[in-house]
């Protein structure tokens, strides 16, 4: 899966979650949590959605570190070694 | 033969609409299955049968608007046998739903195939009402197939797809929006005019809780980890065994008792608004089983499909608003419950403990309590149950 890929697949995981946000108008560096008004079962059922179209496993320990779109597919891409 | 009533969904609803009747005259009820679709002024409510039997006659047509406790239809109660009597079929056309609060005119529903439920988010199955479009003919491109806003869009930006709307969507949506909020002032009302209402707060150092929590998760794909909320509800279920007046209700004049521990749970909707459904018996409950029929809850709440077993019989309220920052809860007591629990945000602050100044995860609880039912040594009581099992996790 391509990085491209990758922000695609994330993309439609958020929108399952938030279907009524324009998700075109997403900003990459600021925190899902606050454009998309997420709670902690939102932020928990994206990140399995993530899994579940990825495959990557996400343990808890790396959460923190995954607040952004910008952020989380770049996890992505290391975890899968996608370009 | 009984009546099947509209129920109470929750002590702000006084009146429900008949959205959808999922069996039809002559039509076999089992016990617990969905017999019709309400919509109260805060949610659409799927209402199962208590009992079983056979759905005699429809009285409450779809569109009409009916009081919590009138007649909606007549079941035949009894095992699986054929009803003796031709059933009798639902009545004339409808009479225009009595919603006098409504300054727009009431979204036109939409009829579902027979025997067939739509999914739909309720954003897109209030747009597709408002735009006067049929659920049945739209391709779902959400999950499981479930139709989203974008779908109903795009079907409305196809010429001649849409016909002319009825009234301003907009205002349409606001009005739902302002039934709402006009449903929950009035049970936020009745509580601060009919509840002398006292306060307690306590801070509880959650550490050890949450140490336990991420040792427990580590061992878990990540669809079944556990949030920290989940110890918090097993904690205020088991320390409400502890302090059984804060677990019940206020209904003429004295307190009766909860027939277990129901603990209501404050719903955000992302379209606005809350709901609050039920999870039962909670202290019989692992924490793991908990935390899955919560966000089980949670799910069916926000996507619109809550049952009516889901928002029945809470006996004690939960809200947690620490996803919001919020350190400390100031709540109201949902009627006729006595009682409810408010947890803030889990925050790293100096703690002492035995006479050692640490840094610590703190959570600051709070209690909003009926003076009737129980008064403050009682409700400290409580408290502190909640903050002693919180520090011994494994008991959960």
């Amino acid at each position: 899966m391509t990085r491209d890929q990758l922000r695609a697949q994330t993309l439609e995981a958020l929108a399952g979650i938030a279907p009524e946000a324009d998700l075109g108008t997403l900003r990459g560096n600021i925190a899902l949590r606050d454009q998309l008004d997420l709670d902690s079962m939102d932020f928990l059922n994206f990140l399995v959605a993530v899994h579940q179209r990825t495959g990557v496993e996400i343990p808890e320990a790396d959460y923190g570190a995954l607040a952004t779109l910008d952020q989380l597919v770049a996890y992505l891409a290391r975890k899968t070694g996608a370009a | 033969m009984p009546d099947f009533l509209m129920p109470s969904l929750g002590a702000d609803m006084d009146r429900g609409t008949i959205l959808h009747w999922h069996k039809q005259p002559g039509d076999r009820i089992e016990r617990g299955e969905i017999v019709v679709l309400v919509d109260t002024d805060k949610a659409e409510i799927e209402v199962e049968s208590w009992s079983a039997g056979w759905l005699d006659e429809v009285l409450v047509r779809e569109g009409e608007t009916v009081p919590v406790g009138a007649a909606i239809a007549r079941i035949r109660t009894g095992e699986a046998e054929q009803p003796s009597a031709a059933p009798t079929p639902p009545p004339p056309a409808p009479v225009p739903a009595t919603r006098p609060t409504l300054a727009a005119p009431t979204p036109k529903r939409v009829a579902a195939p027979a025997g067939a439920r739509i999914h739909a988010s309720p954003l897109a199955r209030r747009l597709a009402a408002d735009l006067g479009l049929d659920l049945a003919t739209l391709t779902g491109s959400g999950p499981e197939g479930a139709i989203t806003r974008e779908d109903v869009e795009r079907t409305a930006a196809r010429p001649a797809a849409a016909p002319p709307a009825t009234s301003p969507p907009a205002a349409v949506r606001a009005d739902k929006q302002a039934t709402m909020r006009s449903a929950i002032a009035a049970a936020m009302e009745r509580a601060h005019r009919e509840i002398p209402q006292y306060y307690l707060a306590t801070r509880v150092d959650v550490s050890r809780a949450l140490a336990w929590l991420t040792e427990q998760n580590e061992s878990r794909p990540l669809a079944e980890r556990v949030l920290p909320v989940a110890l918090f509800l097993k904690a205020v279920g088991k320390a409400a065994l502890e302090v059984p007046e804060v677990n019940g209700f206020w209904r003429d004049g004295a307190f009766v008792p909860g027939d277990g521990v129901h603990v209501g749970v404050i719903v955000s909707l992302r379209q606005g608004g809350i709901l609050a459904p039920a999870l039962h018996d909670v202290p019989r409950m692992s924490v793991t089983a908990l935390f899955a029929e919560f966000r089980a809850l949670v799910a069916r709440a926000r996507s619109g499909k809550l049952r009516s077993s889901d928002v029945a019989g809470g006996t004690i309220t939960v809200t947690s608003l620490g996803d919001q920052g919020v350190e400390t809860v100031f709540g109201v007591i949902m009627p006729p419950q006595v009682a409810l629990v408010g947890f803030g945000r889990i925050s790293e602050q100096p703690f002492a403990d035995h006479g050692l100044l640490g840094v610590k995860p703190v959570v600051e609880i709070t209690l909003s309590a009926d003076h009737r039912a129980s008064d403050g040594h009682r409700g400290g009581r409580f408290l502190a149950a909640i903050a002693r099992l919180l520090q011994d996790p494994e008991s959960l």
